[in-house]
């Protein structure tokens, strides 16, 4: 039996107050292991992103318990999360958010800076080989493609070692190869054990995951298994390689 | 989080938009620059006003016949003062350490075909020493033998020998005062006084001679002494008045003398210059204090620009204290960058204004420390609104804006 990852019971979130109260998240009760990959799904306003928020320590739940780790977050104040993010979490943004005028290396380091370790530039340097980017490493974002940037974002998420990576609609601004490429990252991050929970609202992404999880109007309805992913690995060979069709 | 990194960061954000940051700054180099400048020019004006009154001499008392109480009247009015008045000083004041009578008039002096209108002094020599004027272009004083024997013998201030010999030798030479030959024994180098008694223009002439020869009187129009040290310059002064006043009233009971203190009027024109100071500072620290307001206008512009890279940093794992600090440093590392150029832009400021006004270029250690402290300190001040605005972005709000 792997370990309990994040452990949510009863999770609440209310935004606004008296008649115009919007209940996000309604008695959301669930728990994820090590080594899952997880897909968050659901239409827009479902609460999806709420959940997603909240098992990232950017925002609080009015009610319920979340164990991250074996870590009461709720009890932590404003520094204590941010020590929580940067230790057991690594985001990956569907806009990338780089710091445009820093190196690659330079913002995957950025995790490290704020978690004060040393010798950062061997260390990102070995998360951004991790995702093959080992040759861009001077180069700037704007110096990169829309693929590279979010492999960049990435390492980034994994520089510090994080017991999940939460990625938050990482494909949507990617073209299908692109897509595809970054999905066989994260299964190849999953295959070392890493946890993986990405939201999405597209179907085939969460063919990729191991377990979809559906809301809608504020409460979990569905926890269901993938059967047969989707391999990312495989479906890149049956894409069509981009400079064949350039030259064709 | 080490401080170097924050430091890097703030670099980092004020060099990605150079333009911006440029003209942010420009207030604060501004205003330091000119604090800087005002207060360079005003010690300069300080330091002038005291250099005159030096050339004066230092440590001088004189007194003088109150002209507003008729003391100047002719005549053995009680208010004339009289060469008895100089050995009483001089026997019963122990801290004065020379002392000389003197009288003055105004008189043609001429040389040749060139002619000059000029003060004549009658002094004893030891005039020199008090009037400091020792230091000689050329020749000597005449002795206190030439005055007890009432010798024609003259020293000449700068300028009066200037225009009688138009930079030739005088020493050993004739002018005629009052159609009477003098031999010229020296002249006294240029001390660049100017206005009333000017040393510069002076013929000084043995007190005797002056009286019995070209003024006809008795009476002495005025007691200069040199006092031992400025720190017992107002007991002597006061010493001084008792001696005079112990002799003569007036009807009303009041002294008939003014005794001029070289000491206080110095305190006096530093007071008066230091005031100046404090006015040009205090103007030249409102462009400071504008240019501070440009740059928390600035700040939180910025922080407004880049919520979402806050809301990145913070999801990063940057703290509240993390993200003040390198706001807070963005905005003081512009204040001290502007405030080095501006102490710069200050100094040379200073030496042109100086040169124009024609006083001592001073630019003060200590003005400069405080212009820059307190360019420092408006970075922090005006930096911290801005800064604790972006510490306390909510990270989810930050990265949802676009």
């Amino acid at each position: 039996m792997s370990k309990v990852v994040i452990e949510v019971k009863n999770l609440c979130k209310d935004y606004g107050k008296g008649d115009i109260m919007v209940h996000a998240l309604r008695d959301v009760s669930v728990s994820i292991n090590q080594g899952e990959f997880v897909a968050i799904m659901g239409p827009s306003g479902s609460g999806k992103t709420t959940f997603m928020n909240t098992l990232g320590c950017l925002d609080k739940p009015t009610a319920g318990q979340y164990f991250l780790d074996g870590k009461n977050v709720a009890d932590l104040d404003d520094n204590q999360l941010a020590e929580v993010r940067n230790q057991y979490i690594g985001f990956v943004f569907q806009q990338f958010n780089l710091l445009p005028r820093q190196s690659a290396l330079r913002n995957v380091e950025l995790p490290l800076q704020y978690a004060g370790v040393k010798n950062r530039h061997a260390i990102a340097a070995e998360a951004l080989n991790r995702v093959g980017l080992s040759q861009r490493m001077e180069h700037r974002p704007n110096e990169l493609s829309g693929g590279q940037q979010q492999r960049v974002a990435v390492a980034r998420a994994i520089v510090n070692n994080p017991v999940m990576i939460l990625a938050d609609e990482p494909t949507g601004n990617l073209d299908s190869r692109t897509t595809e490429e970054i999905l066989a990252l994260f299964q190849a991050l999953n295959r070392d054990g890493k946890t993986i929970i990405v939201v999405t609202h597209e179907e085939e992404v969460a063919r990729h995951c191991k377990r979809v999880l559906r809301f809608r109007d504020g409460r979990l309805v569905m926890d269901e298994p993938v059967l047969d992913p989707i391999d990312a690995e495989k479906a890149l060979l049956d894409l069509p390689d981009p400079d064949a069709v350039a030259t064709a | 989080m080490k401080f170097g990194d924050s430091f890097e960061s703030a670099l980092t954000a004020i060099l990605s938009n150079k333009l911006r940051s440029a003209l942010t700054m420009l207030g604060v180099v501004i205003g330091v620059g000119s604090v800087i400048a005002m207060i360079a020019i005003g010690e300069g004006t300080k330091k002038k006003s005291i250099e005159q009154l030096e050339i004066m001499g230092a440590n001088m008392i004189t007194v003088m016949p109150d002209w507003r109480r008729g003391g100047m009247s002719q005549g053995s009015g009680s208010g004339q003062l009289k060469v008895e008045d100089v050995e009483a000083i001089k026997r019963e004041v122990p801290s004065v350490t020379l002392i000389t009578g003197a009288v003055r008039g105004n008189e043609t002096a001429k040389f040749g075909s060139n002619s000059t209108r000029t003060s004549i002094s009658g002094v004893e020599p030891q005039m020199a020493i008090i009037a400091n004027a020792t230091k000689m272009l050329a020749g000597g004083w005449f002795t206190p033998e030439d005055n007890a024997f009432a010798a024609r013998k003259a020293v000449l201030g700068y300028q009066v020998w200037d225009q009688l010999y138009e930079g030739e030798n005088a020493i050993g030479s004739t002018i005629k005062i009052k159609g009477q030959n003098f031999e010229v024994v020296g002249v006294v180098t240029y001390k660049g006084g100017s206005g009333f008694r000017n040393p510069d223009e002076q013929i000084y002439v043995p007190l005797e001679t002056a009286q019995k020869r070209l003024l006809g009187k008795t009476t002495i129009d005025q007691i200069s002494m040199q006092v031992i040290s400025t720190d017992v310059m107002i007991a002597t002064q006061a010493k001084v008045e008792e001696v005079l006043g112990r002799t003569r009233k007036s009807a009303t009971g009041e002294s008939q003398f003014r005794v001029f203190n070289q000491g206080e009027q110095m305190e006096q024109v530093q007071q008066q210059t230091q005031l100046l100071g404090f006015l040009l500072a205090g103007i030249a620290s409102v462009s400071l204090l504008v240019g501070g307001i440009g740059i928390m206008n600035i700040m939180l512009v910025s922080v407004t620009e880049r919520t979402r890279e806050i809301g990145l940093r913070k999801a990063l794992g940057a703290t509240k204290p993390v993200i003040l600090t390198q706001f807070m440093l963005e905005s003081v590392m512009m204040c001290v960058f502007g405030g080095v150029i501006g102490i710069i832009l200050g100094w040379i400021v200073t030496q042109y204004v100086s040169k124009a006004l024609q006083v001592p270029p001073a630019v003060n250690g200590l003005a400069v420390a405080m212009a820059f402290g307190f360019a420092a300190f408006i970075g922090l001040f005006f930096g911290l609104f801005p800064a604790m605005r972006a510490s306390n972005l909510q990270p989810i709000e930050a990265l949802r804006s676009d």
